[in-house]
Formats: structure tokens, C-alpha cells, sequence
């Protein structure tokens, strides 16, 4: 049994089977990462290309260590995201990347729909979404419902809040999307500003009022919020934000006494959240990225579809 | 001469629906009524057809001179004779734009020499449509153009607008204005709400066409000048327009076929075929956009036909350029989702396309009356087509109604007496 799809390019597309899947085979990979040894021949003869047009650090290099540890070879292709023409310069890179036969190219890129457009121009590859536009961030929320399992039984019934810039995270879109497939409460929070219209739409709670969205919370998720919004008059001042939306102790003082705080990095200290906090004991940041690379490891497996015969 | 034979001729100049031959004689309308053919004339037999004044396309844009890459005054006038349009009128945003007496020669010469159909160009409000000094409106006035707008680049200042309002009224020139207040348009690539959201685009808000609507409606009230709302799309847009035609400001208003057929949530897989501005909105301003278009708030039918090459469609959405084409879909898509769901009459299709477009634009057509010019749409109301891109004379294809089965095709249109399209042929 494989997934339903050729391509990983959003949370939507995919069926609970596929989701359930990627988690089981997640957990799985997970143990590779602990031996002194982090390497299996499994994915040994593929080849993935980091086809980046925004900076990354994390999800690039998570994206790398996973195919390195499946025996698999990683190259990484960045592309500066101020030429001329990003829509030119995308469809043709695919084209000269389809003909180097890669088995999976992973995009991130600033405009939403990219990673359709280039499955498009690039097949037989198949295509990993690590980020378009505002749009999705798909192994993200996989990454974050593995760390929220690491912790919680299940994920339904869950009590999830996310706060924070709304509008501009792909990582807020994508987890509500796998979240509430998976019968999560999710409360969206932040600013009105920073909440896009129609959120509601995705079967979440929208508020701004921070208290609401934390009260009885198992989960807490942070997101980034650029200080630069700050001119974009999304709010007046960074000192203002934190005081209405950074996630301090009193605040988590609203939410369960298990509950636990993620944040999908890179963490603007103090704007979003205390820096005490990160590093706390209610924090499972750390644990987010090292299930990254498990989360990674289990995508390029079932989507270069090798045979059941697993190699570990 | 040409004998249109057995078809029935819908004109509302005449308050006309009744089977009629036509005759067309030295590029007027010779006589109309039981006429016997003489073996001389090219007969066409028109029975099960509809014969109509010509249709009017008076929202397009033809690129030429600039952009002969995507579109050129040739290949628009075969995309529109083959559409059933006798005339259109043709944005001035072309390199350079038509802010100048020159240009709009250019333009008119350049029509004579190749075009199939008439067309009047609309001629700028502003110097290079920058929006800060007014065109020599008199000088462009005077070479022919029937409209001033700054279409797709809309004049901000109101002080400007109210000057360009009160200056037309020396020329009685129509003023057409693209509706989009630029600061909360910008950023958006698609109608702001939930579908935006989950796509992941910035949404462009409605009221941002709404609030320049209201402007308009305003400065119209307090200068007299007369003002055309071009592709309204929203409800709220209709409000103003309606109250406004309710306090007898001069105000008229098009719309689209894409605006009363498709919305937001039509939408899939990133298709630039479907990004233009005003963007697609939802399923209730199509709604109220059809009942505006059969209680008469609606004037006209127009295309707003903006040919793009692949090039600037194959994109991300969000870089993709705006705009769709057309005039080869228009009269089939008004007659698949307006005449055969029974929303309007064919009369009143024909006040939506010629009628009320030769008033607001006073071109002197828009009747099949004996002695006047013979422009006129023939259309077949039983034929099927199936849209293919492929097959348009534009030069463009970015059209988002490929693949799509309609009735009611344009079959022979014919301009200033002549034949310039038959379909089949």
C-alpha cells in the first residue's frame, strides 16, 4: 500500500490513509537517527535536489539528512529569488533539472502554486512541497502532529491554539489542515490585521483575544512574526505585539498544566515568545527538528516507491 | 446586395421580433420586410437564425502599437468578426499609450487599412495614463475617439477625476473608469475571502472597487459629466450605481461574461487563466450580477478581451499577467447562461450588446432601420460549439473556457454591408 498521490504538495490533497501512512512510516524511520551508525542502503541509486529560491537553513539541510541517511543522493540548487523573471527562471530550471533524472526535487519558492507548476514541467520527478508562498508547508505539520504524538496519545480532541502572524504562515495553513483531518479543536489567534479572511472556512476557531484561543490548550503553537510587518502597519510596535501576543509564563498559565509549546523556528526571540519559554520545560522545539528528518526520510521512501522489501 | 432570407430579425430600436428577410445594399440596411430575392444577390438562408443591429465590443484591448506579440488590430478584428461583434472599442493602454492626437490616427488609420470591424479607439484621461496631467482630451476627440479612460491604470486623484469629469462635458465624451482604489487593491491577486486563504494568495478586497465606484458616482453627481463603470463585479458596486441611477446621475455600467459565470471558487491548480482584475468574485455577486443584468441595472455586455502570450500566463499565479480573452466566447456564453436559462429575453441580449453600447458610446448604429449602416450579427441559436482555444483568430489563447459546450454561435457577421465572417468558412 502506497499513497494516493505521485507528488507531496499540500495537506489537502491527501487522504487519511495517506496520512496515517506517512505517520506510521515516520515513527519508523525515527530509530535509524539513533544509532551510531545513521545510514541504510534503502533509497541507495536516488537521487533528491533542494530546488530552494528562498533561504532556508533547517528545512534544507533536514531535507538533505534524510536522504543521506536512506543512502540516497542529495544536491542542493538555490536559486537567488531576485532574478529577473522567478516565473521563467522556475519552469526552466525544471526543465534542465527533469533532464538530469532526479527521482524528487523538494521546492520552496515565495509564490504559492509553485510546486504544481513545476510537477508539471518535471515529470516523472516527483515533487516535494518545502514551502510556497503563503500557501502550504506540508511536511511542517507532519513534523509537528509527529512531535505532538511524541506527547498525546492522539490527536483528536486535542486542544490546539495557533498564534501568531496567520496571514503569512504556510506552517499555520498546513497544520490546520492536517490538524483538524485529524479531529483536532483548533483556535487560531492573533492580530486581525495578521488573520486573513476566510479563515473560519477551515472549520477552526478565529479570535484575537489571546486568553480565549490559550484557555485549556494541550497544544500551543507559536509562529514567527516578522518584525518588519511592523512598517507594514500590521501592528504599531514590537513592545505592543508581545504584550498582547507573545507567549510568556503568565500567559501559559491559561492553557493545561500539560501542555506543551512548539514553534516552527526560526524563533524571533522576544517578539513571539520569552525566550525562557523556548528553552523550558513545556517546550518540544528541539524535538520538532529532529523529527523533521524522520518525517523527510518516510516522504522520500514512499514517494520514490520502492518496493515493500525494506532495507532497514 | 445580400438577402438575408427567413430569419428572425430581433431589433429593440424597432421593437422588433418577427421573421423578416434583410437586405443590404451599398453597406445600408435596404429594405426590411417580404422581400423577393433576385438571382444576382448572394442569398443567405436564414431561417432558425437570429438577425440583430450589430454587436458592440466596447471594452478591448488590441495592443497594436506596442505589443503586436500578443495582439494585433488585424487579428482583433478577425477575433471579433468571428465573435459577432461589428465594433469595438479599444483601450488606449497600449506603447505608447493613446494619450495623443498621433496615436489615435495611428490607430484609426490603421483600422481602415486592415481591420475587419469598426474601431473606435478610447483615447487616455491622462498623460501617458500616469494619472497627474489631463491628454489633449479635444485634440484625440477630434481624430476620432468615442471614450477617455486610464482603463487598468485608474486616475487616483480625485481632484483629477472631478477635472477630467468637467472637462469632458465640452466634448459630451464618455468617461470610463476601471474601478480600483489602488492602495487597498495592492498586493492582492485574487478576490480576498476564503478562497484566497486557502490557496495561499493575498486577497485583493472588493472594496476596493466598491469605494472607487462610489467616488465615481459622487463626482458624476456634482460635475454632470457622464461616467461608465467598466467590468463592475461586486454587489455593493451595484448598489451605488443603482442608487445613482435612481438619483438621475448619468452613470452606466458593463460587465463581463466571466464576471456572471465564474467565481473565486473556480479557482484550481493555480490556472492563470482565470487572474484577471477585477478578480473573479463570489457566487453571490454572481448572482446579483444576473439579476442587475435582467432588471436593466446593468447596461451592457462587454468583453474586456486582454490578450496575453503564453509566456506571461505559464507563471506562478501571483506573477502571472491579468487578463483574459474573449470576444470569440462572449455571444456564446451570454447565450448558453443568459438566454437558455431563461434570465433575459433575446431582445434584451440585444440591448446589452448593441443597443445600449451605441447609446453610451453614440457610434449612430445599434438598428436594423432602412437606410442605416449595415452592421449586423447573425447568430444560429440551435449550434453547439466547443471552445478551443486553438482554433481563435486571436493571437492569444488565455481563455479559461476551453473544453466548455455552448449554444447560440454567431454564424455571419457583417460590417458596413460587407460579410466579414461565416462561420463554416
Amino acid at each position: 500500500m502506497g499513497l494516493s498521490v505521485r507528488h507531496l504538495l499540500g495537506i489537502e490533497d491527501l487522504t487519511l490513509g495517506d496520512i496515517e501512512l506517512i505517520l506510521k512510516m515516520s515513527t519508523s524511520f525515527k530509530e535509524i537517527s539513533s544509532r551510531p551508525i545513521k545510514k541504510v542502503p534503502t533509497l541507495r541509486g536516488k537521487s533528491l535536489i533542494n530546488l530552494f529560491f528562498e533561504p532556508s537553513t533547517r528545512t534544507r539541510s533536514s531535507f538533505e539528512i534524510a536522504a543521506k541517511r536512506l543512502g540516497a543522493d542529495s544536491i542542493n540548487f538555490s536559486v537567488s529569488s531576485s532574478s529577473v523573471s522567478k516565473g521563467e527562471t522556475l519552469i526552466d530550471t525544471g526543465k534542465n533539472l527533469k533532464s538530469m533524472k532526479p527521482d524528487i526535487i523538494a521546492i520552496r519558492h515565495p509564490c504559492a502554486g509553485t510546486p504544481q507548476l513545476l510537477a508539471k514541467y518535471c515529470e516523472p520527478t516527483c515533487v516535494v512541497n518545502a514551502g510556497d508562498g503563503l500557501h502550504e508547508h506540508p511536511t511542517q505539520a507532519f513534523l509537528d502532529v509527529l512531535t505532538i504524538l511524541d506527547h498525546k496519545k492522539e490527536i483528536k480532541g486535542l486542544n490546539v491554539a495557533i498564534v501568531g502572524d496567520i496571514t503569512h504562515s504556510r506552517v499555520a495553513r498546513s497544520n490546520v489542515l492536517l490538524l483538524t483531518k485529524l479531529g483536532a479543536n483548533v483556535s487560531v489567534c492573533g492580530p486581525p490585521t495578521l488573520i486573513p479572511q476566510g479563515f473560519d472556512s477551515y472549520g477552526v476557531r478565529v479570535g484575537f483575544d489571546m486568553k480565549e484561543a490559550i484557555q485549556g490548550a494541550d497544544v500551543v503553537m507559536m509562529l514567527r512574526t516578522q518584525k518588519e510587518r511592523q512598517k507594514e502597519v500590521f501592528f504599531p510596535s514590537i513592545k505592543e505585539y508581545f504584550a498582547l501576543y507573545g507567549l510568556d509564563e503568565k500567559k501559559m498559565r491559561w492553557a493545561r498544566k500539560s501542555a506543551i509549546i512548539m514553534h516552527p523556528g526560526p524563533i524571533n526571540r522576544g517578539v513571539e515568545i520569552d525566550p525562557d519559554l523556548a528553552e523550558g520545560k513545556y517546550s518540544v522545539i528541539a524535538e520538532q527538528v529532529t523529527n523533521g528528518v524522520a518525517v523527510r526520510m518516510a516522504i522520500l521512501y514512499l514517494l520514490t516507491g520502492v518496493s515493500e522489501d525494506m532495507h532497514l | 446586395m445580400i438577402l438575408l432570407k427567413g430569419g428572425t430579425v430581433v431589433d429593440p430600436s424597432q421593437q422588433l421580433v418577427r421573421k423578416l428577410d434583410l437586405l443590404v445594399d451599398k453597406g445600408k440596411i435596404a429594405s426590411l420586410g417580404k422581400i423577393q430575392a433576385k438571382k444576382s444577390w448572394d442569398i443567405v438562408d436564414a431561417s432558425g437564425w437570429v438577425v440583430c443591429p450589430g454587436f458592440i465590443d466596447m471594452h478591448v484591448h488590441l495592443r497594436e502599437p506596442g505589443r503586436e506579440d500578443k495582439e494585433t488590430i488585424l487579428s482583433g478584428s478577425q477575433a471579433a468578426a468571428a465573435g459577432g461583434f461589428t465594433s469595438i472599442a479599444c483601450m488606449p493602454n497600449t506603447d505608447p499609450v493613446n494619450d495623443s492626437e498621433a496615436i489615435t490616427r495611428f490607430i484609426i488609420d490603421r483600422a481602415r487599412q486592415v481591420a475587419l470591424v469598426n474601431v473606435f479607439p478610447a483615447g487616455a484621461i491622462t498623460k501617458g495614463s500616469k494619472g497627474q496631467e489631463l491628454a489633449e482630451i479635444g485634440a484625440m476627440v477630434k481624430a476620432g475617439i468615442v471614450a477617455i479612460t486610464d482603463d487598468g491604470n485608474p486616475v487616483e486623484n480625485n481632484q483629477i477625476m472631478r477635472r477630467a469629469l468637467e472637462y469632458s462635458r465640452i466634448f459630451d465624451v464618455l468617461v470610463i473608469d476601471h474601478c480600483e482604489d489602488r492602495q487597498l487593491a495592492s498586493g492582492g491577486h485574487m478576490n480576498e475571502g476564503s478562497a484566497a486563504t486557502r490557496l495561499g494568495l493575498y486577497g485583493l478586497s472588493r472594496v476596493a472597487e466598491e469605494l472607487d465606484v462610489a467616488r465615481d458616482v459622487i463626482l458624476g453627481r456634482i460635475t454632470g459629466g457622464r461616467i461608465h463603470i467598466a467590468h463592475i463585479s461586486t454587489q455593493e458596486s451595484l448598489f451605488w450605481v443603482r442608487q445613482a441611477k435612481k438619483q438621475g446621475i448619468d452613470v452606466t455600467c458593463e460587465v463581463t461574461p466571466h464576471h456572471f459565470i465564474l467565481t473565486d471558487n473556480d479557482i484550481k491548480n493555480y490556472d492563470t487563466n482565470f487572474k484577471m482584475y477585477p478578480p473573479l468574485r463570489t457566487a453571490s455577486d454572481v448572482e446579483n450580477i444576473i439579476k442587475a443584468i435582467s432588471d436593466g441595472t446593468i447596461d451592457c455586455i462587454a468583453t474586456d478581451h486582454a490578450p496575453h502570450t503564453s509566456l506571461e500566463k505559464e507563471m506562478p499565479f501571483q506573477e502571472a499577467a491579468n487578463g483574459i480573452i474573449g470576444m470569440e466566447t462572449a455571444v456564446a456564453l451570454a447565450w448558453e447562461f443568459l438566454i437558455r436559462r431563461e434570465i433575459v429575453s433575446i431582445s434584451r441580449l440585444v440591448e446589452l450588446f448593441s443597443i445600449n453600447p451605441n447609446r453610451i458610446l453614440k457610434l449612430g448604429r445599434g438598428t436594423l432601420a432602412e437606410g442605416a449602416i449595415a452592421d449586423v450579427t447573425v447568430i444560429d441559436p440551435d449550434a453547439e460549439m466547443v471552445v478551443d482555444v486553438n482554433e481563435f483568430r486571436s493571437m492569444s489563447r488565455n481563455c479559461p473556457f476551453h473544453g466548455w459546450k455552448l449554444h447560440g454561435v454567431p454564424v455571419m457577421t457583417i460590417v458596413r454591408g460587407k460579410p466579414v465572417f461565416r462561420r463554416g468558412n
